[in-house]
């Protein structure tokens, strides 16, 4: 497998209008032959149908919600990045490259980072234009917030709801094209397989959820918008039914999978009540703005909060950080919170939790205008746990929130699948060993909007305009056949264990093992763990109901089952970086303080693993990084 | 904790479908009702027997994909909250608690507590959207838009899609749904190009998917999960009319 | 986009046109009000006020086809919305609460076909006058010598049934419930109610709904116990005062005759 990055030559500013101007266009009159598929309408999947429809390609979008806006971009609360400075505090597009780069650990591609940079401004006029409404100031301009990992406001928001306000931007987009007839939307339909033809993408097999129907579409491309794989843990922020499935049937047809093992784990969750518990819910970073993070000096001290004087309290980020204090990125915070209870001074019932306290805020700025800021949020905590965080502190943990990993993309977002592109959290490529607070929301939209309609017609202008190919050919009945298959080994297995029960065993090897922290001999026990387990999965599942029609317990054994594959693979790329970087923490390298050792000599490289067949030791390729307009340098936060 | 539930199940749209009552056991009052849920289905895939089949995803209040009426309200007993985030700690140990789909002719039932809502999409491809190709806008703060606009739009926009107003209306009508939808984009300056042809044209698709009337009793707003107003629904009865009167009288180019 | 399509077969269409008729049904009920709050003055006012009405003739029968139309168009929109509102929901629930949907909106159709049946009684009652016997329906001269219909007594000796005036009394009662939705609700259908001052308007409603109550209460209770009372010498229950043999006498002399005529028009 080679991989090609396809990074243009020539300075870091000028890299993608470069490439923008030396690709080939697809004549406007020819747009409508191609047939384009979207797999995924969040916001990656939605900006690009919507955008590719407007352009004049044949979109057949495909979604397993019930409708596109449904997807797990709704849930993002803090905000959007941007480099417009509209605060005038020395915002750049630089600035947010640098940030982001210095974020992820120098682990990302240089030049995607800045593309990435350069359209972000480009993404608030859009959003604004389709009438999201973000939070402004009395003038009636824009209102900015700041978010962790950057010293300047740059991160636009709607209340606490920005990923929702985005999402349904994309959305009104999206039903736009549809109500047209230019986008063909296929709700209920889970993408099972993807068909490659002469070794291109050339369609998908799909699951209407609903009938149970197994239907095949072919197209000219196919573009996968299907999100992070963070439901690996079973515990996770993520959706429940947020999976790998539509990623992981296109690594096993050749797409590699890269950075398997860079976790994001978010530090402000709520924290686990017990186990039945069936996802953890975030508290949004933006939160850390005003509230003050801390530990009780003295181990098991379980005195409620309000008994705890204040010199008995460690603000733990902001005498380890003091210049960024509780504004620490995501990694280094979510580290911090668990050495707190690693020492013993957690919190709570379960000892599995830190305080984030309001008081000094509300102190200074009255209740008001806390409710104002986080009113939703504050609600939001006192329906899970029945506690009113304005008068005590919240109890948050760290919990598995974003995975910065995937689907190996080169510069126009084409995977090792040639016609085959992967957006948004799906694939790999910004956010390099650990992401900042809303770059996520920037990333998805850059891709579906500024990225990947310039890069298509790369692609698409050498693929000859017949008609896509038809859908008796012999890769579609294969390919439909292996959905069969695997669809009735499932149903007629008649084991006695839930599907939940595998998943849950899965994701606690997963968070011990392959989680916060890591080393070589959890992960190699992981590695043997995981597929013991997904032999008993295969011999003593039980999945009830038949496969023609609205199966749940169907659909989720489907995706368990490649979560075994992806976290086995996801142990074993942890295992091979020897390093700590970002979300990917190995006990073995570290400072004498604790901090995260990184070894730039041998590990700054995107590590691409390929698919060699079930039960083959997959093989690493490395993509090496290399950084010509930033030096990597420890990154430090103090 | 324990409690009964006297649960719809229906094997798929064409089906009929009947009330069957399970016991939930061995619950903590700190589980949400879709974790209570999830215990009763593992339950009976032990047992060989078909799961309640339920809608749900983000689990943290936002997608609206969670329905479910439970005895006799939209997403349970408590204001403001959808059904993933109610906790049993709202139901008292021993409870008979009544789950049915939401019901409405343009919500058909597709199994058990899943219903088709498709509607609502058809009636944001109707008019719920704002035309602004990709590329072509303006400097986001080259419009300003005063806060208090910009507030109230986001109050309509804090929607989530998941049908409750339509579930708790006496006549199942989709108002509340339709005017915040709709309401946003034309609070907004963005929206005014394309006002009049949005309420119209939204309006008609509600009316064709065979929604019921609003009869300003406000159910829907008590039932949404994120208090929608129903100031917005007034809006949209004045903007549907003042759209009306000048389709009447425009003059229109040829 | 056609108007009367508009008005007349969309959903926010037809509440509008449900709130304009109602407006307009209710701008008759406080003029109509305001008339017969005449019976606390002099009988002369109230008769002439009366006689005015019928001498406007054509125009009379034009107001009065467009009230009729009006109220037509009110309860056939409401019975269309009915229909179309049940079609709405095919399969009920097992098992809904009210959350806030007031006990007046609720039970709209109910007292809407109430009300119905009484203005259909009170037009056959007062207008087209076929309830009772002539002796109901005296004439009287005004001071200018005019023979007029003497709508004073006639309203007096209406509500001095009990069962009637009880009749009465439930119906204009039913009929202020039904405005105090119905006049809010015509606001928000119309688009002119807002947060801002929704508070305002219902409270509004609910005195002005009160008000209208109690006026017409009056009326029915001030005739129903004598505090008004018939002066036309010329009417059966005339007294000039409680005890007057003489008046008594001729009152049950001309019950007697005309209920032998009556008698005699029947055989």
């Amino acid at each position: 497998m080679i991989l090609d990055s396809k990074i243009p030559s020539g300075p870091l500013e000028k890299k993608w209008d470069k490439h923008v101007m030396d690709g080939k266009l697809v004549n406007p009159a020819n747009k409508r032959k191609y047939e384009v598929i979207v797999v995924g309408t969040g916001l990656a999947g939605a900006s690009a149908a919507a955008t590719l429809a407007e352009l004049g390609y044949s979109v057949n979008a495909f979604t397993f919600h019930d409708s596109p806006r449904r997807a797990h971009s709704i849930a993002a609360q803090g905000g959007i990045n941007a480099a417009k400075n509209y605060q005038n505090d020395g915002d750049s597009v630089y600035r947010l490259f640098y940030d982001t780069v210095k974020g992820g650990d120098f682990r990302s591609r240089e030049a995607n980072v800045y593309r990435l940079a350069q359209v972000s401004a480009n993404i608030i006029d859009q959003c604004v234009a389709l009438g999201v409404p973000f939070a402004r100031e009395y003038g009636g301009l824009l209102a900015n917030r700041s978010f962790g990992g950057a010293q300047v406001s740059r991160t636009f928001y709607a209340r606490g709801q920005t990923g929702q306000q985005l999402l349904l931007g994309a959305y009104s987009g999206l039903s736009r094209q549809v109500g047209l007839g230019n986008v063909r939307m296929n709700a209920n339909h889970e993408m099972l397989e993807l068909v490659l033809i002469d070794g291109h993408a050339r369609g998908i097999i799909t699951r209407n959820v609903i009938t149970g129907a197994i239907e095949r579409h072919s197209a000219h491309a196919v573009v996968l918008a299907t999100g992070g794989y963070g439901n690996v843990f079973y515990l996770s922020t993520n959706a429940l039914n947020s999976n790998v499935t539509a990623a992981w049937r296109a690594h096993r047809k050749g797409a590699a999978f890269a950075n398997p093992c860079y976790t994001q784990i978010h530090p402000t969750c709520i924290p686990v009540s017990g186990e039945y518990q069936s996802k953890l819910t975030l508290m949004s970073e933006s939160l850390r703005n005003d509230g003050r993070i801390w530990a009780p000096k003295k181990k098991g001290d379980n005195r409620p909060a309000d008994q705890i004087p204040e010199d008995e309290r460690d603000y733990y980020l902001e005498r380890k950080y003091p210049s960024f204090g509780n504004l620490a990125p995501r990694d280094i915070s979510s580290r911090a919170a668990k050495e707190a209870c690693d020492e013993g001074r957690g919190v709570g019932e379960t000892g599995l939790g830190v305080y984030l306290d309001f008081k000094d805020a509300i102190a200074r700025l009255g209740e008001s205008a806390i409710r104002e800021r986080y009113g939703n949020l504050f609600d939001i905590y006192h329906e899970i746990t029945g506690e009113r965080a304005y008068q005590q502190p919240m109890r948050i943990y760290p919990a598995v929130h974003y995975t910065m990993g995937g689907l190996w993309v080169d510069y126009n977002l084409m995977s090792s699948i040639p016609g085959c592109f992967v957006l948004g959290e799906a694939n790999f490529s910004d956010h390099g060993a650990n992401r900042l607070g809303a770059s996520a929301l920037m990333q998805g939209l850059a891709d579906g909007y500024f990225v990947l309609p310039y890069t298509i017609p790369h692609y698409l202008a050498d693929v000859p305009r017949d008609p896509a190919p038809p859908t008796d050919h012999p890769e579609f009945v294969k390919a439909e056949e292996d959905v069969a298959n695997r669809t009735n080994a499932l149903l007629s297995n008649n084991g006695k264990q839930t599907v939940r029960s595998f998943h849950k065993r899965l994701g606690k090897i997963m968070w011990d093992k392959c989680g916060m922290a890591r080393n070589r001999s959890g992960l190699e026990e992981a590695i043997k763990l995981i597929p013991e387990l997904r032999q008993e999965f295969d011999e003593d599942v039980c999945v009830p109901g038949t496969a023609d029609n609205l199966n749940q317990s169907l659909e989720i054994a489907g995706r368990v089952s490649d979560f075994f594959e992806l976290g086995e693979l996801m142990c074993r790329d942890a295992l091979a970086r020897e390093e700590s970087c970002g979300g990917h923490f190995r006990e073995e390298h570290q400072y004498p303080d604790g901090e995260a050792k990184r070894d730039d000599e041998n590990c700054a490289h995107v590590a691409a693993w390929e698919w060699k067949g079930k039960g083959e030791a997959p093989a690493l390729h490395k993509e090496t990084l290399e950084y010509d307009a930033v030096k990597m340098v420890t990154r430090s936060y103090k | 904790m324990k409690v009964t539930l006297r649960v719809w199940r229906q094997k798929d749209g064409d089906s009929a479908g009947k009330f069957e009552e399970y016991e939930a056991e061995g619950l903590n009052p700190n589980m949400s009702f879709l974790e209570m849920l999830d215990v009763v289905n593992e339950d009976l895939t032990t047992k060989g027997e078909d799961p309640i089949a339920f809608a749900h995803d983000c689990r943290e209040g936002i997608c609206g994909t969670c329905s479910c009426m439970i005895d006799g309200k939209p997403h349970g007993p408590e204001t403001g909250v959808t059904t993933c985030q109610t906790y049993m700690r709202s139901f008292n140990d021993g409870d008979l608690i009544t789950v049915e789909p939401f019901r409405a002719s343009a919500f058909p039932v597709q199994k058990d507590l899943i219903t088709d809502r498709s509607a609502f999409d058809s009636v944001v491809q109707a008019g719920g959207f704002i035309t602004a190709r990709t590329g072509s806008c303006e400097d986001a703060n080259a419009l300003p838009i005063g806060k208090e606009i910009a507030d109230l739009a986001m109050d309509a926009a804090a929607c989530i899609g998941c049908g409750a107003c339509v579930a708790a209306c006496k006549n199942s009508s989709a108002m509340l749904f339709v005017s915040a939808k709709a309401g946003q984009l034309n609070l907004l300056p963005q929206g005014q190009p394309e006002k009049d042809s949005r309420v119209l044209n939204m309006v008609a698709t509600m009316d064709e998917a065979g929604f019921g009337n609003c009869t300003n009793q406000y159910e829907c707003s008590a039932a949404c999960p994120k208090l929608i107003s129903e100031e917005f629904i007034s809006k949209l009865n004045r903007d549907y009319l003042a759209a009306s009167v000048k389709s009447a009288f425009k003059a229109s180019a040829l | 986009m056609n108007i009367l399509h508009v008005l007349f077969r969309s959903s926010v269409g037809k509440k509008v046109t449900m709130a304009v008729s109602g407006f307009i049904l209710f701008g008759f009920v406080i003029g109509h009000l305001t008339g017969n709050l005449q019976i606390f003055s002099n009988p002369d006012k109230i008769n002439s006020y009366a006689h005015f009405l019928e001498s406007l003739g054509s125009a009379l029968w034009a107001i009065r086809l467009f009230l009729l139309t009006t109220l037509v168009v009110h309860v056939w929109l409401a019975a269309q919305l009915t229909i179309e509102n049940r079609q709405a929901r095919k399969t009920g629930y097992r098992q809904q609460v009210t959350l806030r949907a007031t006990l007046a909106s609720r039970y709209m159709r109910w007292t809407g076909v109430i009300v119905f049946l009484f203005i259909v009684y009170h037009l056959l009652h007062f207008t087209v006058r076929v309830t009772h016997g002539p002796e109901a329906y005296p004439m009287t001269v005004l001071v200018d010598g005019t023979p007029v219909r003497d709508v004073h007594s006639m309203m007096i000796l209406g509500f001095q049934e009990p069962l009637i005036a009880i009749f009465y009394l439930v119906s204009v009662g039913l009929l202020s419930w039904h405005l105090s939705h119905g006049l809010v609700s015509m606001f928000q259908s119309v688009g002119l109610k807002t947060r801002t001052w929704a508070h305002f308007l219902e409270r509004t409603v609910w005195v002005v709904c009160i008000l209208y109550f109690i006026g017409n209460a009056a009326i029915v209770l001030a005739a129903m116990t004598g505090q008004v009372r018939i002066q036309n010498p010329q009417a059966v229950g005339f007294a000039c005062r409680t005890d007057c043999e003489v008046c008594g006498a001729r009152n049950a002399e001309a019950l007697a005759e005309t209920g032998a005529h009556s008698e005699e028009n029947q055989s």
